[in-house]
């Protein structure tokens, strides 16, 4: 995982993610891997102790890996949130907006194209997880 | 009309440039065709049988001479000088070659439109009313709300991997020209009785394989909540569909499996926590956007007589012209069915006849149908004559609005990948069959919907007729489906029984209708015998 794309300062979780279900039975894991099927509002009642939560697209076509990045957001977790499995560079930006804040794809992506991809609009339309402002701010100050 | 500021333009354009490289790199190889697919999709960019085809979204249906004419230009420019007029209020290009579809791109942000989410698991082109802000039916001009929803659901972080489509209708009037309920989300905008706007909110209707009317799931959304209620939707669909069968994704499975009941309680949870966050844009966004739409300055004083001296043209006027709320004024629709024709087609010349008498007759505007039509939605009634005339010299002068010619097909097997069967063909020959406009006026109101497969783009499920073309033992075999209903007496289409070869489907077509003007009684709709009588004397005519 070193070529990991990661946009966080702080040092890496050092513990392996485990699945959501051992999660909740152990009282002192602080990375948690949540599957295409899982509900992560399981984990809000634990979010203070939670470092690194993975969450899973087995097909860059299941988007509610997306949903569960903003829930955790909402809920206010400020830990990590990382995007692995089927990840393309073309979804970055919207991951990004929906709070992921690192990325382990299956087919690596260099920082050139994420880079690229995540600057590919200078304007968004709505709020997120991220600090875009949405235009409609931007008119009405 | 709408218009881009900077910040809708550098979207538009940003979009442009984000495909024009990706296509580069398709070509280039960098990409396989299974990596772009998703990307040329977000982009209306279909692969067909043939060759590309670019959808256009033409949002809620409106846009002006600019823009037709250059709709007009990209149809000579790019494709075979013609367009095709969607049941989406769209238009698509048949015959693209993928290496031209960013500079279309291009050619289209320069007038503001765009093909953004117009095929693809997202929320597409959202669909209105043809006749909002002239007809005197409705509260208000929805299309500003329609707007406001097209920018905040474009480009959705989180919602642009959905479980599959999603469609929009707005309407705010008490006619329903858009079909709301058969849409995922239909909006009806509605005034309490303090004097505020907001929604009836429909969820979870849709056509293809499995039909479905949408119910009521809130009765009163206050219009300012609009954004954060459509995400909690939004999310509650993508978080809990299932993802395991392409045919059950549709959000209508969702709200049918869990019941609207269930489904408008998760709904409801969901959309306390947006509310909480204060998702929605202020009012004054919402007033910056009506501004635009403010009604155009209709002159005063008008007559409201018309020289009806040219038989023909009170035959059209009688039948292709509706009522406006402004006295003086008419909203006229303009047939794209002419007899054996192909239903939305329109040649570049035709798009700018129409063009110009826009802009010349009717405020510079023009509308797009769900029934594949074009309308003229602010024309003096003094200005009718000019108009019809002109039309007449263009060949878009047929009389036939909401006959038994005026006919919805989906492209079907001469173009479409997905098809079972030609539904342009059928089109033509029914058509033909009863070309005699005395007949098509005595059958009356009627509305015959063609789907070349169960995907239902042809909207078959809410035709008064419906038409479903299926393969049976490697065959073209039809379908005949009767008494469905779009507008606001809706209703799902049944079928008759065994299916039919092209020629015996229009043959049990007229045994139909030569039922039905024995059976009716005097001034009642087809769709009204039907339902009075119901199926079984039209079984006895077709099958007997
Ligand atoms: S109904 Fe079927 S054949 Fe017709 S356009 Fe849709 S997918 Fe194609």
């Amino acid at each position: 995982m070193a070529d990991a794309l990661r946009y966080r300062t702080d040092a890496p979780a050092d513990e392996p993610a485990v699945t959501l279900d051992a999660f909740l039975d152990q009282a002192d894991a602080a990375s948690v891997r949540i599957e295409a099927g899982d509900d992560v509002r399981h984990l809000l009642p634990h979010l203070a102790r939670v470092k690194l939560v993975e969450i899973d697209f087995p097909r860059f076509r299941d988007g509610r890996g997306y949903s569960s990045a903003r829930i955790l957001r909402e809920a206010g977790y400020t830990g990590e949130i990382k995007a692995t499995g089927d990840v393309l560079v073309d979804q970055l930006l919207f991951m990004r907006r929906c709070g992921f804040d690192s990325f382990a794809p299956e087919a690596p992506i260099t920082p050139a194209a994420a880079e690229r991809a995540l600057s590919a609009y200078p304007y968004v339309y709505q709020h997120a997880a991220d600090d875009a402002v949405p235009v409609w701010k931007l008119r009405h100050g | 009309m709408y218009r881009y500021d900077q910040y809708d333009q550098a979207i538009v354009d940003a979009r442009v440039e984000e495909f024009r490289d990706q296509t580069a790199r398709r070509i280039a190889g960098e990409l396989t065709e299974d990596q772009f697919k998703p990307l040329r999709l977000k982009n209306g960019l279909y692969l067909q049988l043939h060759a590309y085809m670019l959808r256009v979204a033409i949002p809620y249906g409106t846009l002006d001479s600019r823009q037709m004419r250059m709709l007009a230009e990209i149809a000579r420019k790019y494709d075979r000088g013609y367009g095709h007029f969607t049941t989406r209020q769209n238009i698509q290009y048949n015959w693209i070659k993928l290496e031209q579809a960013p500079d279309i791109l291009a050619d289209l942000a320069t007038v503001e439109m765009h093909a953004i989410q117009t095929s693809g698991e997202s929320v597409r082109n959202i669909s209105a009313d043809q006749y909002a802000g002239a007809t005197a039916d409705e509260i208000a001009d929805p299309r500003p709300w329609a707007e406001l929803l097209r920018q905040v659901t474009t480009f959705m972080p989180e919602f642009s991997y959905l479980p599959r489509k999603f469609k929009f209708a707005i309407t705010a009037a008490d006619s329903d020209r858009a079909a709301i309920r058969w849409h995922d989300c239909g909006l009806r905008l509605v005034r309490n009785e303090a004097g505020e706007d907001g929604f009836e909110v429909y969820a979870g209707g849709g056509m293809g394989r499995t039909p479905m009317i949408a119910p009521l799931i809130r009765s009163f959304l206050p219009a300012d909540q609009l954004f954060g209620y459509v995400q909690a939707i939004l999310r509650v669909w993508n978080r809990h569909a299932r993802r395991d069968n392409i045919h059950k994704q549709r959000m209508k499975i969702l709200v049918h499996e869990l019941g609207a009941e269930e489904f408008t309680r998760q709904v409801e949870e969901e959309f306390a926590g947006f509310e909480a966050r204060d998702v929605d844009p202020p009012r004054a966004e919402y007033d910056r956007i009506a501004a635009y739409f403010a009604p155009p300055p209709f002159e005063t004083g008008l007559p409201d007589e018309i020289d009806r001296s040219d038989p023909d043209f009170a035959l059209w006027l009688d039948r292709q012209v509706a009522p406006h709320k402004a006295p003086g004024y008419a909203i006229a629709n303009i047939s794209l069915k002419p007899v054996g024709g192909i239903p939305g087609d329109i040649s570049a010349e035709q798009m700018e006849v129409v063009a110009d008498l826009a802009e010349r007759y009717s405020f510079d505007e023009l509308r797009a149908t769900h029934a594949q039509n074009l309308v003229l939605p602010h024309v003096r009634k003094a200005d009718l004559y000019a108009v019809w005339q002109a039309l007449d010299a263009a060949g878009l002068a047929d009389v036939n609005l909401d006959l038994v010619s005026d006919i919805i097909a989906c492209p079907g097997l001469d173009y479409c990948s997905l098809a079972n069967a030609r539904s342009i063909p059928l089109a033509q020959k029914i058509s033909t069959r009863f070309a005699d406009i005395d007949r098509q006026r005595d059958l009356g109101e009627l509305k015959i919907k063609i789907s070349g497969c169960i995907n239902a783009c042809g909207h078959h499920h809410a035709g008064h007729i419906g038409i479903l073309g299926v393969d049976r033992k490697g065959t073209e075999n039809y379908q005949l489906l009767l008494g469905g209903s779009g507008a606001e007496d809706v209703s799902a289409a049944k079928i008759t029984g065994p299916g039919f070869d092209e020629d015996g489907v229009v043959d049990a077509i007229e045994k139909t209708l030569d039922a039905y003007v024995r059976l009716r009684d005097p001034g009642e709709r087809f769709l009204d015998t039907y339902r009075r009588i119901g199926v079984e004397p039209f079984k006895e005519a077709i099958y007997g």
